[in-house]
C-alpha cells in the first residue's frame, strides 16, 4: 500500500492525465521530490527550494499541511495527499517553463 | 407584506417546506444578492436566485456577450450577442420572475469602487473569472464584514466556499497571495466544461439561499472539491489563519490592494 496522490486538473497533463498517482511514505517534501522523478517538472509547479509555493495548498487526509508540520509533515501508506492549487476560471497558470 | 395569489404559486413549493415557509419567502423577497460576474458562475447563480425571488440582484460585468459565452453561459442567447451581459442577465431574470428587480452594474470593481457597490447588499457572490478581482472582493467583504460566498472553475474542476467574515477563515487563509509576477511567466486559454460552471453556481446559490434563511451549516472553513470526471466531490478543512493578513489578528493588509494582471500575461 503507498500513499495516494490525488492530482489537481491544471497538473495532470504532467502525469498522463491521471487524477490519483502513488506516492512513497516520508515526508511531505520528500514525497514531492519522489513525484518528480516520476513525473519531471512536478515538483517546481508546487514547490520551490523545499518549500511549498502559496497559492498551492497540500492537504494530508483533508488537513492543511501548513497547520501540522509544513514540508516536514509526515505521511505513510493509506494516506491520501491533496494537491489543491488556487484557481479563478479563464486562464491556467503555467507555472515556471 | 402579504402574498398576492401569484406569489402564493409560484413560490408555493419553497413556503410548504417547513425550513422556509412563508416568513422564510418573505426573507428572500427581501434580501438583496451581489454577484459579481454574469459569466459561467454568475450565470446560474442570479439564475436561480431569480427563480427563488431574491428580490434585489445586482450584476457586476462590463463584458458584452460573445458567442463562444453561450456554451455555459446561460442567462445570455443568441439575441442578445454584444449586449453588455449585466443587462442581458437582467433581460432574463426580469422575464423569469417579475418580482425581481435587477441592477445591472456594468463596471469593473476596483479598490476605488468596491466599498460603495457591495455596500447596499447582504451578500457577496463571488464569480470572477481572474485572480485580482477575487482577492479584492476577499478583502472588501473581510473589512466590511459580508457574507461571501465563492466559487471558481477550471476546465473540470471546481472549488466552492463561504466565507463569514469574523466567523471562520476567509479566501487569503486559504491562499495567503495570488501567484506573483515573476512566477508565472505565461498562461494560456483554459477550457471549461459548459455544464461545470451550472454545478458549481447552483451549489453557490444553494449557499446563498442557506444563508438568507439561516437554515443548515454554511460552507464555512471548507472547501468543496467537485472533480467532473472523477464524479467525485471532497471536502479539505480551512483553518483559520491567525497570521492571516487580512483577517489575523495582526492584519498587514489594512487598505484594498489593486493587482494588475500582467503577471499572468498572454505573450
Amino acid at each position: 500500500m503507498a500513499v495516494k496522490v490525488k492530482i489537481p486538473v491544471p497538473l495532470q497533463r504532467l502525469t498522463q492525465g491521471k487524477e490519483e498517482v502513488e506516492g512513497e511514505a516520508g515526508t511531505v517534501i520528500s514525497l514531492i521530490e519522489s513525484l518528480d522523478k516520476k513525473y519531471p517538472g512536478i515538483g517546481e509547479r508546487i514547490s520551490e527550494g523545499g518549500k511549498i509555493r502559496r497559492f498551492v495548498n497540500i492537504y494530508v487526509n483533508e488537513e492543511d499541511i501548513r497547520f501540522l508540520d509544513n514540508e516536514q509533515t509526515p505521511v505513510k501508506d493509506g494516506d491520501v495527499v491533496s494537491i489543491v492549487p488556487a484557481i479563478a476560471g479563464g486562464l491556467i497558470l503555467r507555472g515556471r517553463t | 407584506m402579504d402574498f398576492t395569489e401569484e406569489q402564493l404559486k409560484r413560490y408555493s413549493r419553497h413556503i410548504i417546506l417547513p425550513e422556509v415557509g412563508g416568513k422564510g419567502q418573505k426573507r428572500i423577497l427581501n434580501a438583496r444578492v451581489l454577484v459579481v460576474g454574469a459569466g459561467g458562475l454568475g450565470c446560474p447563480v442570479g439564475y436561480y436566485l431569480a427563480a427563488a425571488g431574491v428580490g434585489t440582484i445586482g450584476m457586476v460585468d462590463n463584458d458584452s456577450v460573445e458567442l463562444s459565452n453561450l456554451q455555459r453561459q446561460i442567462a445570455h442567447s443568441t439575441r442578445t450577442i454584444g449586449v453588455n451581459k449585466a443587462e442581458s442577465a437582467k433581460q432574463t431574470f426580469e422575464a423569469l420572475n417579475p418580482d425581481v428587480s435587477v441592477i445591472p452594474i456594468k463596471d469593473r470593481l476596483n479598490s476605488k469602487n468596491i466599498l460603495d457597490i457591495i455596500k447596499d447588499y447582504d451578500i457577496v457572490v463571488d464569480g470572477t473569472d481572474n485572480f485580482p478581482t477575487r482577492y479584492l472582493i476577499n478583502d472588501a467583504c473581510v473589512m466590511t464584514k459580508k457574507p461571501l460566498v465563492s466559487g471558481a472553475i477550471l476546465r473540470f474542476e471546481g472549488q466552492v466556499t463561504t466565507i463569514l467574515p469574523g466567523d471562520g477563515p476567509c479566501y487569503r487563509c486559504l491562499f495567503e497571495e495570488p501567484p506573483p509576477p515573476g512566477l508565472v511567466p505565461s498562461c494560456q486559454e483554459a477550457g471549461v466544461l459548459g455544464v461545470l460552471p451550472g454545478v458549481i453556481g447552483a451549489l453557490q446559490a444553494t449557499e446563498v439561499l442557506k444563508l438568507i434563511l439561516g437554515k443548515g451549516k454554511p460552507l464555512k472553513g471548507e472547501l468543496l472539491i467537485y472533480d467532473a470526471l472523477g464524479a467525485n466531490f471532497r471536502k479539505v478543512k480551512i483553518p483559520k489563519n491567525e497570521d492571516c493578513p487580512v483577517c489575523g489578528k495582526e492584519p498587514r493588509i489594512r487598505e484594498l490592494v489593486d493587482y494588475t494582471e500582467e503577471y499572468c500575461s498572454l505573450t
